[in-house]
């Protein structure tokens, strides 16, 4: 009972010295708020990215079309070579007639043409569908694939994915620097706004000494007005994510582009990023203002 | 019974400043004792070590069965709670009323609301400020100021009350306000009191023991109502 008085106590003196110094405590407030909202974007686009990449993967087919004079044992030699690189997800055989049925049944005008072709008039080429593990290594997969016997022509997404990823995981890169670099700042904000906070009260924390307050008691207040300085500096950038992100989601109806980019689906999304900021809030919060009284409150 | 204990107590400051040399002083229960001495004498020091804001450089000091030269800072708060301490100036929160003044020393050790609300009344009754209690410290005169002070002292039933000049900064007649409080405090609730000061005019008109320090050393101890006839003879 008296722990929660004394936190009840702890908290009502840290939301009062916060409206007390209110210039000040603007000041930490704004600098978490902006750390907050770049954390939340690049949150929202790194998991969004990681979301994506994981779709084209299971998306990214590679067709490896082999020469037209391949025989039944090229086509086998040509399977158990591909089967033997290591970044081989899947392969699975697709014959010229396969293909052709394919194409007839997508389009009307394919489905005249072609109903007129024997077998032996087949243009198309048998192929085999080929899924890698690595999305990243598709390139030299698709090197090594080139090399073997009897196969005409691999044809894949040619780079455009890998790209999107690259460009994508550089700006994460940059975004995790301005992250890590703003938080600092933030966290000297907090030590200084707390250490002016600590300054203003000289003369009650000296009379809390005298009548027997503990150290903890008196060091309480002062950790907490952190955490309420990380509360309050995460309020906008959650109210910001939540409503941003569902817009965002239902301007691009899900897909960012094209079809192959999906967008997370905002719930419960936001909700598990919403926590994860206030949480970062408070805690850069309480680093400051834990690192302020040990500095600054000698007891 | 006696509740201090002061053998062979040394204090050097940091800078060399030997303020405190070889004291032993035995203090009782329910005792009011003034310590008297010229500024230097060593009065603040002996106070300050006996709340344990400044340590004792050798000996020791035995205070309700504390060691109180041993006392970690973690734990010093146990023993301020045994203690009220009231100083010149007073020591108040400008922004707080009376009352709050007073709450502030139970709110502080996380003592329960009702009880807060009963004893701070009590202590305002005790010195006189019970009509008071929605005021704020500009508001009162010196001698209000410093009762306010001695009711936030007292509110915890401490055993002890230290008082360091505590009419510094008062006039004779408020001076003597306050040293009535401090002599009702002595008896109604059986307070041990020690009181710095050098106004000898207090003195010897309370007829209390007297400890006498001069330049860190303890010179004289005059037993209960002793000290005006000696201090007349020495005239």
């Amino acid at each position: 009972m008296k722990f929660f008085r004394m936190l009840f106590r702890s908290i009502r003196d840290a939301f009062k010295s916060v409206f007390r110094n209110f210039s000040l405590s603007m000041a930490s407030i704004s600098c978490i708020t902006i750390t907050l909202i770049i954390v939340a974007v690049s949150l929202i686009a790194s998991l969004n990215v990681d979301h994506f990449t994981e779709v084209i993967k299971q998306d990214v087919t590679m067709v490896v079309f082999i020469e037209n004079d391949a025989t039944e044992s090229d086509l086998a030699k040509v399977k158990s070579a591909i089967e033997r690189l290591d970044n081989i997800e899947e392969i699975t055989f697709k014959s010229k007639e396969e293909s052709k049925q394919e194409m007839m049944d997508s389009d009307e005008i394919f489905k005249q043409t072609m109903g007129e072709w024997d077998i032996k008039d087949n243009p198309l080429r048998d192929s085999y569908l080929v899924k890698v593990t690595k999305l990243e290594k598709i390139d030299s997969t698709v090197e090594e694939i080139k090399k073997i016997d009897k196969v005409a022509v691999v044809s894949y997404g040619e780079g455009t994915v890998e790209q999107l990823v690259g460009t994508f995981s550089i700006i994460e890169k940059i975004a995790y620097g301005i992250v890590i670099a703003l938080v600092i700042v933030t966290v000297f904000l907090i030590i200084n706004t707390i250490k002016l906070t600590i300054f203003s009260r000289k003369r009650e924390i000296s009379i809390m000494r005298l009548v027997g307050a503990s150290n903890f008691s008196i060091k309480l207040p002062f950790v907490i007005e952190g955490m309420v300085l990380g509360l309050l500096g995460s309020i906008l950038p959650v109210l910001g994510l939540t409503y941003g992100y569902v817009a965002f989601y239902n301007y691009f109806k899900g897909n960012l582009f094209s079809p192959l980019i999906q967008l997370i689906k905002p719930e419960p999304f936001i909700f598990y990023v919403a926590g994860v900021i206030i949480l970062l809030g408070i805690i850069v919060g309480t680093i400051g203002s834990y690192h302020a009284v040990r500095r600054y409150l000698k007891v | 019974m006696e509740l201090i204990r002061l053998k062979d107590v040394t204090k050097q400051y940091k800078n060399g400043v030997t303020a405190i040399y070889d004291m032993n002083l035995k203090i009782k229960k329910g005792d009011f004792v003034f310590v008297i001495g010229g500024s230097g004498s060593g009065k603040s020091t002996l106070i300050k070590m006996l709340y344990r804001e400044e340590k004792p450089t050798r000996g020791e000091i035995i205070l309700g069965g504390l060691n109180v030269a041993k006392l970690r800072n973690r734990k010093v708060y146990k023993l301020r709670r045994k203690l009220g301490i009231v100083f010149q100036d007073y020591r108040l929160l400008p922004k707080s009323t009376v009352y709050e003044n007073v709450a502030f020393a139970l709110e502080v050790i996380g003592t329960k609301g009702d009880v807060i609300k009963m004893k701070t009344l009590q202590a305002l009754e005790l010195v006189g400020l019970k009509g008071k209690i929605r005021n704020y410290p500009d508001q009162l005169s010196g001698g209000e100021q410093q009762r306010v002070a001695i009711a936030r002292a007292i509110v915890n039933n401490p055993r002890l009350l230290l008082c360091d000049e505590p009419t510094g900064n008062l006039d004779p007649t408020m001076s003597m306000e306050i040293m009535k409080v401090l002599e009702d405090i002595n008896k109604t609730l059986g307070t041990t009191i020690i009181m710095a000061t050098h106004d000898k005019e207090i003195v010897n008109k309370m007829k209390k023991r007297v400890v006498v320090l001069k330049e860190g050393r303890l010179i004289s101890d005059y037993e209960k109502g002793t000290y005006a006839k000696e201090a007349a003879n020495s005239f």
